[in-house]
């Protein structure tokens, strides 16, 4: 009697568990499994595919563990083999049926590499945004080059449109990701990474910096947001009578360390002012 | 004369000073201790200059232990900060603070707890296991344990005068460079890395010396126990990857100390080889942790399964293998970098093949319970929970190990989940399996079987409760090392990931009081002839 009672409470802990852990991911927005636009919801489709193929060996592993466990435990006087230590066909079975998954994880993981490498841009018969990222202390600068516009902490652009990013540092390095949208690249002082990605419904998106750099990480956060065309136009005009002006002399200021910044919008002065960013580590005399 | 060391060292937060001034009482009352029972000398000759294999390992794992208990009061802050400070809040930590903690954590339970109860299990059990009086070169063996316990002592140091690194135990440049950290805190951590892996060095050099040439008679390298087999190639990988992080540490150091700009952004610097050669230390590391406790428990199943293991061939390949694809995997810890796609591949596919390897020494595991007779006492409910959270975690890396996937869950709390699972799965439950199994043949007696199993069900439930959140919470963009965040979702989770730590410190006092409670009834638990009524060794 004891030992049901046990067992009916036990089940009922677990269940209360599950009913509470699904109720909060129906409750809650898991980023990376609500994919906004096409890169992370492929990359969502990998992460599912590769787990559900890694199951299939996972789960008689913890089966099998529990049952054996259970099955041969001495006061059960199950059958005993004290010197069974070897059989080739089981062992083939276990190197086996594992090798055909991790070939077919190999053939997704190579096919996968090339298309979502991040270098590589979105096709698409819309023209895409060009936005340059810079990862300060701590702070995201992004600048429109195409546009003469800079913004700081936010970017805007139109949605179900590719938006090619260059992403460098002019501080520790740190990651540039935006979760709903798709997968981090590193953003390196001196260094010029490159990401795609594409936003297909409108929305606003939480973007941040994966990488620890130092004592304001925490705060290196910004918003990502797909707008329909109307509004992107009508936000480019807006921005380029910004009273604030973003220039070589005005970007100096910006690079001094500062935490929790708002979010600001600039006329760009320098267009090149990216490359100079980048070329600052790369010629001694600075 | 001071250099750098001025009255400002000297001051810190509340917490910090508790912390400092609580071991200086610590180290006081020890001192105090040792002169009242006039046991200096015994001290001095007995353990500190000791060249016995059996002693230094002794004091190896007692070392770990205490900074075992000091690193998990380093993630119970962490856990309450995170826990706190939501939503506007900052928590009761300084951002400055909260880094250096979660630094000192890492680097404590990797190289000073991880290394330290490895290292201490090789000494104990290899020497007997081969039939050796000792090990190969006795004086340096203890050399080595000097050398490992100076490095840990840097990180207490840190806390009673200047600060520690604030950079995450990696320590990438350009932010562990002098330009973004002039302070000590940097300092304290290449110096205490350098050193100790020096000791490490030194070490791999003894055992493999002493595995290779003073085995008993007769016995082949195929008919070595498992466990000598995981040290030797432990050893191996020991001699080929710690000189990578001696260099790596020395370069940085010139590059602070010199202004040799190596890894610096500028002047033809390059960070990014400082990342990639950290990791080339870095990923064999992780097999340096986890292969000698494989090695465990192939010596703990079949003894408490009362059958031989299963496979003894296969195991010895398995480990070879591993530790061979160990070299060639280091770049998936950054496929984000940017290397291209046909690099990222190669690596990631070369990282889905360790599963391989892996996958069946954990078959052969189960497939030695088959047809046992299995006594389930708590060195066995370790394994099982080895299986289980080691399985899980497992399936993570080889998730994370495909470059695509891996872009959206790098660095996050999905990664802490995954190699905290492996880690702490594998190498701290093997551990206890350890301990609780051979604790017998080095003391007379036995450790008490019930305090035993609570300690595994609080460790378990604990760990569970702390961990299997981050694996959603990376799902949710929750990065690492944030010492504070804005998203009011992700509270509950921390909150419940914060109680998960305090059931697994509730697991660590049981475990203290079970170690009292085993030595105040050592005379009805004596177990000298046989360990746990089975013949073993």
């Amino acid at each position: 009697m004891k030992k049901i009672f046990k067992l009916i409470i036990s089940l009922l802990i677990l269940i209360g568990i599950i009913a509470v852990s699904l109720i909060y991911i129906r409750t809650n927005s898991i980023d990376v499994l609500e994919p906004k636009g096409v890169i992370a919801l492929k990359e969502k489709d990998i992460i599912v595919t590769s787990s559900l193929l890694m199951l299939i060996i996972v789960i008689p592993t913890l089966v099998l563990t529990c049952f054996f466990a259970w099955r041969y435990r001495e006061d059960r006087n199950a059958k005993h083999t004290p010197d069974w230590e070897h059989n080739s066909i089981a062992e083939y079975c276990w190197w086996g049926v594992p090798t055909v998954i991790i070939f077919i994880l190999a053939v997704i993981t190579y096919r996968t590499s090339h298309e979502l490498n991040p270098f590589k841009p979105i096709v698409s018969d819309k023209k895409p945004i060009h936005i340059q990222a810079v990862a300060l202390q701590w702070k995201w600068l992004f600048i429109y080059p195409e546009e003469g516009i800079a913004t700081m902490n936010y970017i805007k652009f139109p949605v179900d449109t590719p938006v090619n990013f260059e992403i460098t540092a002019d501080a520790p390095m740190n990651s540039f990701w935006i979760p709903q949208l798709g997968g981090q690249i590193y953003a390196m002082p001196a260094m010029r990474s490159k990401l795609s990605l594409i936003a297909n419904e409108k929305g606003t998106f939480r973007g941040l910096s994966a990488n620890f750099s130092g004592t304001g990480f925490a705060g290196m956060k910004f918003q990502a947001m797909s707008v329909d065309d109307v509004d992107y136009g009508s936000w480019l005009a807006q921005a380029k009578s910004s009273s604030k002006i973003l220039g070589q002399e005005q970007y100096d200021q910006m690079v001094a360390p500062s935490e929790n910044n708002p979010t600001e919008t600039y006329v760009l002065k320098d267009t090149q002012l990216f490359n100079n960013i980048l070329m600052k580590y790369m010629e001694p005399m600075h | 004369m001071f250099g750098r060391l001025n009255l400002d060292a000297f001051k810190h937060d509340w917490i910090e000073n508790l912390a400092g001034v609580s071991m200086v009482l610590g180290a006081i009352s020890i001192i105090a201790l040792l002169t009242y029972t006039k046991r200096w000398k015994w001290l001095w000759k007995e353990w500190i200059t000791s060249v016995d294999h059996k002693r230094i390992g002794v004091m190896y794992i007692v070392v770990s232990a205490v900074m075992l208990v000091k690193g998990l009061v380093d993630a119970l802050m962490m856990r309450a900060q995170q826990a706190w400070a939501c939503c506007g809040s900052t928590g009761y930590l300084e951002p400055d603070h909260y880094q250096q903690i979660f630094t000192a954590h890492g680097v404590t339970m990797i190289f000073f707890v991880g290394m330290g109860l490895v290292f201490g299990l090789i000494n104990l059990i290899v020497p007997l296991q081969i039939g050796a009086r000792d090990v190969a070169f006795p004086f340096l063996n203890n050399l080595s344990f000097w050398f490992f316990t100076a490095g840990a002592l840097y990180i207490l140091v840190s806390l009673n005068l200047g600060f520690y690194a604030g950079t995450g135990w990696s320590a990438y440049p350009p932010l562990s460079g002098i330009k973004y950290n002039p302070g000590v805190g940097v300092d304290y951590w290449l110096w205490s890395v350098q050193i100790s892996g020096v000791g490490t060095l030194l070490s791999g050099i003894n055992f493999m010396v002493t595995i290779l040439k003073m085995r008993c008679k007769g016995m082949s390298l195929m008919k070595m126990p498992v466990f000598v087999w995981a040290s030797l190639v432990t050893m191996l990988l020991v001699i080929f990857a710690f000189p990578i992080l001696t260099a790596t540490a020395a370069m940085l150091t010139t590059d602070r100390v010199m202004d040799s700009k190596i890894f610096t952004e500028d002047f033809g610097g390059n960070p990014m080889m400082y990342i990639n050669l950290f990791w080339a230390w870095g990923h064999p590391e992780v097999y340096i942790l986890i292969l000698p406790l494989f090695g465990v428990f192939s010596e703990v199943v079949p003894v408490f399964c009362q059958k031989r293991l299963f496979g003894y061939k296969t195991m010895v390949y398995a480990i070879i293998g591993i530790s061979v694809l160990a070299f060639i995997v280091w770049l998936h810890h950054f496929f984000t970098m940017g290397a291209g796609a046909n690099v990222n591949a190669f690596f990631g596919i070369m990282t889905m093949i360790i599963a391989l390897p892996t996958g069946v020494k954990v078959f052969n595991w189960i497939f030695t319970m088959f047809r046992g007779k299995i006594k389930l006492m708590s060195p066995m409910y370790w394994f099982l929970g080895f299986i289980v959270v080691f399985t899980i975690g497992g399936m993570a890396g080889v998730l994370m190990s495909v470059p695509a996937a891996d872009f959206q869950i790098h660095n996050s709390l999905f990664l802490i989940a995954h190699f905290h699972f492996v880690i702490v799965g594998g190498v701290v439950f093997g551990f206890f399996a350890a301990y609780t199994y051979w604790f017998p043949k080095f003391t007379g007696f036995k450790l008490d079987e019930r305090l035993g199993k609570i300690a595994f069900w609080l460790w378990l439930v604990g760990f569970l409760m702390a961990f299997t959140p981050l694996y959603l919470l990376g799902f949710m963009g929750a990065t690492r090392r944030l010492d504070h965040y804005d998203v009011a979702a992700w509270q509950p989770l921390f909150i419940v990931a914060f109680c998960g730590s305090l059931i697994v410190m509730m697991g660590v006092g049981v475990q203290v009081l079970q170690l009292v409670v085993s030595i105040m009834n050592r005379k009805k638990n004596l177990d000298v002839l046989e360990i746990h009524g089975m013949d073993a060794l």
